[in-house]
C-alpha cells in the first residue's frame, strides 16, 4: 500500500512531484491510518495479549510467567465450564431455533396483505431497542414466582398452576431463552419480511396457475428462496448467543447457584472475582474461536460475492 | 406475492383471514405484555403490588416510584437515585456517537473513493473487529485504562466505545459510499477540489440517511451496553445500565418492585424514544449490521 491511484486524468498536471503533491497523495492514507492503527492495537493486539495471558500463570493480576497449557487443562477440568458449555448449547439451539421459526411464522402472517401492518410491525420489533438489562429486569419481574405470572394464573382461577423456573436450577436457563426470544424474534421477523418482499411475484403466480396450494407454494417455492435470510439470521443469532452476557446477569445473575452459567459469565467471574485470570483468558480464547468459526467463513463469502 | 385468496373458496378464505388476524393480534399482545407490566407496576404502590394482580391496571396511578427511582433510590451505599447515572450515560453516549460516526464517515470515504492496494484486507480486518466477543479484549483494556488513569471515568468509556464502534460505523459508510457515483468525485477532482473539499461538499451533503442510521445504531448500542460499563467503571461513575442492574440485584431492605420498574423505564426511555421517532432508520441500521451486502 504505497501508491494511490485516484484519477489518471490528473496526470498531465502533475509532472513535477513536489512535497505538497506527495502530501496530497498520502492524505487519504493519513486519514485512515489512525482508525486502522487503533483497530490493530486494540483489537488484534489485545487478542494476542489475551491469548498470551492464557498461557501464563496469572491469577489476580497479569503476570507474564509461562505456564504452558496449564490454564486450558484447568479450564476443561472445571465442572463449571461444562455447565457453561451445556447451557450455551441449550440456549443457543433453542434461542436460534425458536427465533427463526417464530420470526418466519410472523413474517408469513404479516405478508398476507394485512391491514394494520404499519401498526403491528413496530410492536414486534420494539424489544430490540431495549437494553438486555431492561429486558432481564422486566422478565425477572414478569416471571417472579410469587407475584408474577404464577400469581396471575392463580387469580384467574388456575390454582394448580406452578411456574418457578426462575428459581428452579433445572429450568432457569429456559427463562433466559424466553426473554432472549422475546427480544430478538421481531428482528428476525423483519429480516424474513424483507426477504419475502424481495421475491418475484411472477414465480408465485405461475405456481398458482399450475394449481399449487398455498401451503405447498410456501413449502416448495418461497421458503427455499429465503435461504440467504436463514443464513443471515443464523449468523446474527449465533453471534448474539455466544456473546450473551447482560441478559443472564440481569435475569438470573447466573444462578440459582451456577445453573445459568454461560461462557461469558464464566469468563467474567473467573477473571475479575475468582482470581484465575489465566483460566478466564483461556475461556475468552475459546469464545473467540467459536465466533471466528462462525463469522469468518460468512464474511469471506459475503465479501467475495460483492466482487462479482 | 401475497395473493393467496384466489385459490381458496370464498368462505375458507374469510376463515383463514380471521385466523391470521387473531393470531397476529394475540402475538402482538404477548409482545406488548412485558412493557405493559413494567409500566403499570411502576405506577402502583407496593401494597397494591403485593396484594393485587400483575396484569391489573393501577387502581390509583402515582408517579411516586418514578420520583423515588430518579432521586432517592439506593444504589450501593448512596441513596440519591439513578439521575447521576443517567447523566453519566448521556455524557458517555454523545461524544462516543459523534466521534465514531465522523471517523466512520471518513474511513468509508477513503475505502471507496481513494482506494489503494490492500484496502480490501484493511476493510476485512475492520469488519471482523465488529464481531469479536469483547471478552477477548477485556483484560488488556482494563490494564491500559488503569495505566492511563482512565478507569472509572466517562472519558475511558468514551474511548472504549469509539474504538469498538469504529468497525460498524466504517461498514455503514463504506457500503453507502460504494453506491455513490465515482463520476461526481472525479469531476470534482478535475475541477481541482481536494480530499476534504470533495468529502465536505459532495459526499457529506448526500449522506443524510446513512448518518441518521449510524447515529441511531451507535446510540442504541452504546446506551444499552453493559459489559464495558460493568468492567471499566464502578460506584458513581457507572452508566445507567450498570446502575439499574445494581439497583435490581441489591438484596438489602424491602424489595421495591415499583421503583425497580420505574428505573427500568428510565433506562429504556431514550432508546424507545429514538425507536418511536425514527423506527425506519433503526431497522435499516440493524439490517445493515446483519446483512453485509
Amino acid at each position: 500500500m504505497t501508491t494511490i491511484e485516484p484519477v489518471p486524468v490528473l496526470e498531465p498536471q502533475r509532472q513535477r512531484r513536489s512535497f505538497a503533491d506527495g502530501l496530497r497523495n498520502a492524505l487519504p492514507k493519513i486519514v485512515l491510518a489512525p482508525s486502522f492503527a487503533v483497530i490493530l492495537v486494540f483489537v488484534y493486539g489485545f487478542i494476542l495479549w489475551t491469548v498470551y495471558l492464557s498461557f501464563t500463570t496469572s491469577r489476580i493480576l497479569p503476570v507474564y510467567k509461562w505456564g504452558g497449557f496449564d490454564a486450558y487443562f484447568r479450564l476443561w477440568s472445571q465442572p463449571n465450564w461444562y455447565v457453561a458449555m451445556q447451557n450455551l448449547a441449550i440456549f443457543g439451539v433453542l434461542y436460534i431455533g425458536i427465533c427463526i421459526i417464530l420470526g418466519l411464522g410472523i413474517a408469513i402472517l404479516m405478508d398476507q396483505r394485512i391491514r394494520a401492518e404499519g401498526l403491528l410491525r413496530p410492536i414486534f420489533l420494539y424489544p430490540m431497542a431495549l437494553s438486555f438489562v431492561v429486558t432481564g429486569t422486566a422478565w425477572k419481574w414478569f416471571l417472579n414466582p410469587g407475584l408474577g405470572l404464577e400469581n396471575t394464573m392463580h387469580n384467574l382461577g388456575w390454582t394448580s398452576f406452578k411456574f418457578d423456573w426462575l428459581v428452579n436450577p433445572k429450568m432457569a436457563i429456559y427463562t433466559v431463552v424466553i426473554a432472549g426470544v422475546w427480544q430478538a424474534s421481531g428482528f428476525v421477523m423483519a429480516m424474513f419480511l424483507a426477504g419475502l418482499r424481495g421475491i418475484d411475484g411472477e414465480i408465485i403466480k405461475a405456481a398458482q396457475i399450475d394449481g399449487a396450494s398455498t401451503v405447498s407454494i410456501y413449502r416448495r417455492i418461497i421458503i427455499p428462496l429465503l435461504r440467504p435470510v436463514f443464513l443471515s439470521a443464523f449468523i446474527v443469532l449465533a453471534h448474539m448467543a455466544i456473546k450473551s452476557y447482560d441478559l443472564v446477569i440481569a435475569l438470573t445473575g447466573g444462578g440459582p447457584g451456577n445453573a445459568t452459567e454461560l461462557p461469558s459469565t464464566f469468563m467474567y467471574s473467573y477473571t475479575f472475582t475468582r482470581n484465575q485470570m489465566n483460566v478466564g483468558s483461556a475461556s475468552a480464547v475459546m469464545m473467540l474461536m467459536g465466533i471466528t468459526a462462525i463469522i469468518v467463513p460468512y464474511l469471506y463469502s459475503e465479501l467475495r460475492e460483492r466482487k462479482q | 406475492m401475497s395473493a393467496t385468496q384466489e385459490t381458496v373458496s370464498a368462505g375458507g378464505a374469510r376463515t383463514a383471514r380471521y385466523f391470521i388476524y387473531a393470531a397476529l393480534i394475540i402475538l402482538a399482545l404477548v409482545y406488548l405484555l412485558p412493557l405493559y407490566v413494567m409500566l403499570s407496576t411502576s405506577l402502583k404502590s407496593l401494597d397494591e403490588i403485593r396484594g393485587g394482580d400483575m396484569l391489573a391496571l393501577p387502581r390509583d396511578p402515582s408517579v411516586a416510584a418514578w420520583v423515588r427511582a430518579w432521586g432517592e433510590a439506593c444504589i450501593g451505599v448512596s441513596c440519591v437515585g439513578i439521575k447521576g447515572y443517567f447523566w453519566n450515560s448521556i455524557k458517555m453516549v454523545v461524544p462516543a456517537v459523534l466521534i465514531s460516526t465522523l471517523l466512520g464517515a471518513l474511513n468509508g470515504y477513503v475505502l471507496t473513493k481513494w482506494r489503494f492496494p490492500g484496502h480490501k484486507l484493511m476493510f476485512g480486518m475492520m469488519l471482523f473487529a465488529c464481531f469479536i466477543p469483547f471478552q477477548a479484549v477485556l483484560i488488556p483494556m482494563a490494564r491500559v485504562l488503569g495505566t492511563f488513569g482512565l478507569s472509572n471515568s466517562t472519558t475511558g468509556l468514551v474511548i472504549v466505545h469509539v474504538i469498538y464502534g469504529l468497525g460498524f460505523t466504517t461498514l455503514f459508510f463504506r457500503n453507502y459510499y460504494e453506491a455513490f457515483p465515482d463520476e461526481l468525485v472525479k469531476a470534482a477532482m478535475i475541477d481541482g477540489a481536494g480530499f476534504f473539499r470533495i468529502f465536505w461538499r459532495i459526499l457529506l451533503p448526500s449522506s443524510g440517511p446513512i448518518i441518521v442510521v449510524t447515529i441511531i445504531y451507535q446510540f442504541t448500542n452504546i446506551w444499552n451496553d453493559f459489559l464495558f460499563g460493568v468492567s471499566f467503571s464502578s460506584g458513581t461513575s457507572s452508566p445507567m445500565t450498570v446502575a439499574l442492574n445494581n439497583l435490581v440485584a441489591s438484596s438489602t431492605g424491602v424489595k421495591e418492585y415499583n421503583v425497580d420498574m420505574a428505573a427500568a423505564v428510565f433506562a429504556a426511555l431514550p432508546t424507545l424514544f429514538v425507536y418511536v421517532v425514527a423506527g425506519r432508520y433503526f431497522v435499516r441500521g440493524l439490517m445493515a449490521g446483519a446483512v453485509k451486502g
